[in-house]
């Protein structure tokens, strides 16, 4: 089959690559680039495990296709951390809150956790809620990822954060 | 500060750095998985790898009058295609199954289930593997199908497996009828239906636990990688007991089982769904042998959901005698259950209906009697634990749905019921009337905690008056109480009763100190996201006085870790987790022999103090177990073995029987039939605890599935036997937004046979919380008369129940 050349931003560096044009981004990033981070757990968007970002958007990876990533810049879950390689802030809520627990979900959590804070820095409960509806957990039930959410929030707006009592 | 105020103090410090059990300690496992560093099997590339892709019937019965591969085989890409024929004379196109039947790896003359394994097609990458499926030419016959398993027996059933059909005798005795797998009873039936002639009070009702799917987010998945030159397998594969694929493999594949490489590396979740062993697995070392280059196999969802191993399918008849003052004298059971076309449960070998009879419950009932009669149907093999032991959530729905069908009988309130008939501590261990004997519990204790923290009596006034204002049309929601007291029977096995393909069901565990004083520690389980590399990492620390972070956890690859029987049954903590306290004990002993030599004392003259050994009466003349372990392998005393190591192969001597109160208030909207949990309430009490934040989220995690299935999942069949939504779309996986907020709490009763009283807690969650839900959606409807109300309850069939009631105008 005939290859598309594209050339896109990933995690902050440049990438250059041929791929069909049937590819689809989350097989291009996991094959291709290597990075392994983003899951495919449905195939059909509804599990969220794929999700990175691309060009300030959550998408859903496994419903994209590389070539529609051309010219855009995304970022995966290797992207995340802090700089100097430390965990960021919704990295570290997450281990402190018991907000994962097979792991498999969590790197899409994180990254739709990440536009979320982008858009709204300070979510409610129900708006964290309804912000995750799109990543699907099977281990946690959720309440410690919203914990995990509303932690990471208060550490980037250096607010205090109280874990709501049982 | 005193003398003794410091030596607490500093104890006390010493006790917290080794963060060990009782701790929230932080998950070892977060580091990576936080990153995007995990390792799951689609993680996995290997040199010139293949990936291999199925072509699955599009009929639930159906002969297979040809196949023709030639127009997949000539698309470029494509490497092999694997059919039956390929498969035969390898021996290799059936399979045992774990429950003693054997199962098709490729249909050979006939399909039985709709999406059953037919070709398997092998090419250079993923898309070309599934292009060249829609290449692959099956001419089919279909034939009548058997969707209904109580028209399997019928006379005039059309016959489904021909492979079996001269063999009457099972793997569990006569077979009644070619589509009759077995019949399993037990109990005094002579004495049950006495005690039901002459009761003052019955019930009887057809409670069906419906058929489902444990579906965890990762698929089931293998790499297989043979090496011609040294005749050696490495397999990598979602395992939850990889030991025993690896044995499985030998088994069918005759390869010798030391040449067999194991490694379940990573799993995104198991839930029951990665205990049996696929037809995938098998045609990825099939492929690869063949080929003599690595084959990769990864299932889509919709395989996932249609293929490899649903749950439940138990049609209960239950019935309860008791006298006209609530106490309940017998119980009896008939079970239909439906193992669609193959007998693929992952129940250990003598037990066809698992623990099934463990239906009795919390409860004190002298009499009682099961059966259980199994049945092949058009539909996909299973009949797996999903987040329960061995069909004990079957169990637990039908003793806590009869409860409340005799209270409302009765006219008795359902905690009352209850409370009646529960066993007494005292009464423990106990014997109970389908054979087991309950080790330990409280339980009158842990309902009055529930009860009081939940506000019972308020909620049920709250209720009456929601009904009076309802009748009067003031209120179109329903107000439900669900409740549910379980008893789980968890950590399969003693060998007496347990085995898998005659491997006795114990677990293991082997501790290597080095000189230095850190710690591996490998065990016979598997994690899933159970947080294992954790909590064991604390036994240990608490056990022989290392920090946990000086200690790395190591399952999953079989040339390194000792023979377990893997995880699932909620039998970690309970089996490996026993293992691991005794295998650390008996370092324990060496380290104190060795402390004695060093301090030039009598054995008996130290005792242990946290993290060291203590001269008795001289606190200042210790000797840390970092300075022992050195000691271990650089002067250790005469005559004794240098190193300082240890294994145990744990044999439980009984199960583990946790239990819970759990309560739930729901208001349902009778127009649309939309349920909103109000409040959840789940005390658990699993002993004892090694880490109350790893305990809180497996609870949460349950409850979410029992959630699930009690209120919308479903792996439904139309008459044709085509698999209705089995996908994402259809089937129901809570999202945050629907998920109830969950509220924990507990009691601990250890267990007094295990070495650190731990009973496991995984699994609690999903067992009480399927009927605390459907208690609570038929509690809201019991006054208007509706009787049982079938699971799931989605708002649909809700909706429907208002409708027959003639609720809505």
């Amino acid at each position: 089959m005939a290859k598309s050349h594209i050339e896109l931003t990933i995690n902050g560096r440049k990438v250059e690559a041929l791929v069909e044009p049937r590819t689809l981004l989350i097989h291009f990033l996991r094959e291709q680039q290597n990075l392994t981070g983003a899951h495919i757990g449905c195939d059909t968007g509804h599990c969220g495990a794929c999700t990175v970002e691309m060009d300030d958007m959550s998408v859903k990876s496994c419903m994209t296709f590389a070539v529609q990533a051309n010219g855009a810049n995304i970022t995966t879950i290797e992207g995340m951390a802090n700089p100097d390689g430390t965990l960021s802030a919704l990295q570290e809520g997450f281990r402190m809150m018991h907000g994962l627990q097979c792991g498999f979900c969590t790197p899409g959590m994180i990254l739709r956790a990440h536009r979320l804070l982008q858009e709204n820095p300070a979510p409610t409960e129900d708006e964290i809620r309804n912000g995750i509806a799109g990543n699907l957990c099977r281990c946690t039930g959720y309440v410690n990822i919203v914990k995990a959410i509303q932690y990471a929030a208060a550490k980037i707006n250096g607010t205090p954060f109280q874990e709501a009592a049982e | 500060m005193n003398d003794q105020t410091k030596i607490d103090q500093d104890r006390a410090e010493r006790t917290e750095k080794l963060q060990g059990m009782g701790c929230k300690r932080k998950r070892v496992e977060d580091i990576r998985f936080t990153q995007g560093k995990g390792s799951y099997v689609d993680d996995l590339k290997l040199p010139g790898m293949l990936f291999g892709d199925f072509v699955r019937s599009p009929h639930a019965h159906a002969r297979i009058k040809s196949i023709d591969t030639s127009r997949a085989k000539a698309l470029p890409g494509v490497v092999a295609v694997l059919t039956a024929a390929d498969l035969k004379p390898l021996g290799l196109h059936y399979m045992p199954t774990l429950a003693g039947d054997v199962q098709a790896v490729l249909a050979e003359e006939k399909v039985l289930f709709q999406n059953q394994e037919v070709a398997f097609v092998i090419a250079e990458d993923r898309y070309i593997a599934s292009d060249a499926t829609e290449l692959v030419d099956v001419e089919y016959e279909a034939l009548p199908c058997i969707v209904d398993p109580f028209k399997s027996m019928d006379p005039d059933a059309p016959i489904l497996r021909e492979d079996i059909q001269d063999k009457m005798v099972g793997a569990h005795g006569p077979r009644k009828h070619p589509n009759h797998i077995f019949e399993w009873t037990i109990g005094d039936k002579e004495a049950t239906d006495a005690v039901f002639a002459n009761a003052d009070v019955t019930i009887k009702e057809m409670l069906v636990d419906h058929r489902t799917h444990p579906s965890p987010l990762e698929t089931c998945q293998s790499v297989a990688s043979f090496d011609k030159v040294k005749g050696e397998l490495t397999l990598w594969g979602t395992f939850q007991a990889p030991h025993v694929i690896r044995t499985v493999v030998s088994l069918i594949s005759g390869l010798p089982e030391h040449k067999i490489h194991v490694i379940a590396p990573d799993i995104g979740g198991g839930f029951g769904n990665k205990v049996g062993a696929y037809a995938g697995y098998v045609c990825s070392v099939v492929g690869s042998i063949v080929l003599g280059v690595p084959v990769k196999w990864v299932e889509d969802r919709m395989e996932n959901l249609s293929t490899t191993s649903f749950a439940r399918d138990y049609h209960m008849t239950t019935e309860l005698a008791a006298t006209k003052d609530g106490k309940i004298q017998a119980m009896r059971v008939h079970v239909l259950a439906d193992h669609g076309a193959f007998d693929a449960c992952a129940d250990p070998s003598k037990w066809p209906a698992g623990f099934m009879n463990i239906c009795t419950g919390s409860y004190d009932i002298p009499t009682a009697h099961l059966a259980v009669d199994g049945v092949y149907t058009n539909k996909a093999s299973g009949g797996v634990a999903y987040r329960c032991s061995f069909r004990v959530t079957e169990a637990v729905f039908a003793i806590e749905r009869a409860v409340e069908l005799l209270a409302q009988k009765l006219g008795m309130d359902a905690a009352e019921l209850r409370i009646k008939n529960f066993i007494k501590a005292e009464q423990f261990p106990y014997q109970s009337a389908l054979g087991w004997e309950y080790d330990s519990g409280d339980y009158h204790t842990a309902m009055k905690k529930a009860m009081d923290t939940i506000g019972y009596k308020e909620l049920r006034e709250e209720q009456a008056k929601k009904r009076e204002a309802f009748k009067r049309g003031e209120t179109r929601e329903l107000m439900g109480i669900g409740i549910s007291f379980f008893t789980e029977i968890v950590g399969a096995g003693p060998s007496k009763n347990c085995d898998i393909l005659g491997i006795a069901m114990f677990d293991s565990a082997e501790i290597r100190i080095h000189p230095t004083g850190s710690v591996i520690a490998r065990m016979g389980t598997k994690s899933q996201g159970q947080g294992h590399e954790t909590t064991y990492a604390q036994i240990i620390a608490t056990e022989i006085g290392i920090p946990a972070d000086d200690i790395m956890i190591e399952e999953g690859n079989t040339d390194t870790a000792p023979y377990g029987l893997g995880t699932y049954g909620s039998r970690s903590t309970p089996v490996a987790g026993a293992a691991t306290a005794v295998a650390a004990r008996k370092i324990k002993a060496k380290a104190q022999m060795i402390a004695a030599h060093m301090l030039e004392v009598h054995e008996g003259d130290l005792e242990w103090d946290v993290d060291r050994f203590r001269v008795k009466g001289l606190p200042e003349k210790f000797k840390t177990m970092k300075e022992i372990a050195w000691a271990a392998y650089n002067s250790p005393p005469p005559n004794m073995e240098p190193g300082l190591e240890a294994v145990n192969y744990y044999e439980p001597p009984n199960m583990t029987y946790p239990f819970g109160a759990y309560f739930c208030v729901m208001d349902i909207d009778v127009d649309t039939g939309v349920a909103k949990t109000r409040r959840f309430y789940a005390l658990d009490d699993c002993g004892t605890r090694i880490n109350p934040m790893i305990i809180e989220g497996q609870v949460h995690g349950g409850l979410t599935e029992a959630f699930a299935c009690a209120m919308g999942q479903e792996i439904r069949y139309d008459e044709h036997g085509n698999v209705m939504g089995a996908s994402f779309m259809d089937f129901f996986l809570p999202t945050a937004v629907e998920t109830p907020h969950w509220e924990t709490d507990h009691t601990v009763t250890p267990s007094p046979h295990h070495p650190i009283g731990a009973k496991g807690v995984g699994e609690s969650p999903h067992v009480g919380g399927v009927p605390c839900f459907s208690n609570a959606v038929n509690d809201a409807y019991a006054f208007l008369g509706a009787g049982h109300i079938q699971m799931p309850h989605d708002a649909w069939r809700l909706w429907t129940v208002g409708q027959k009631l003639g609720l809505h105008t």
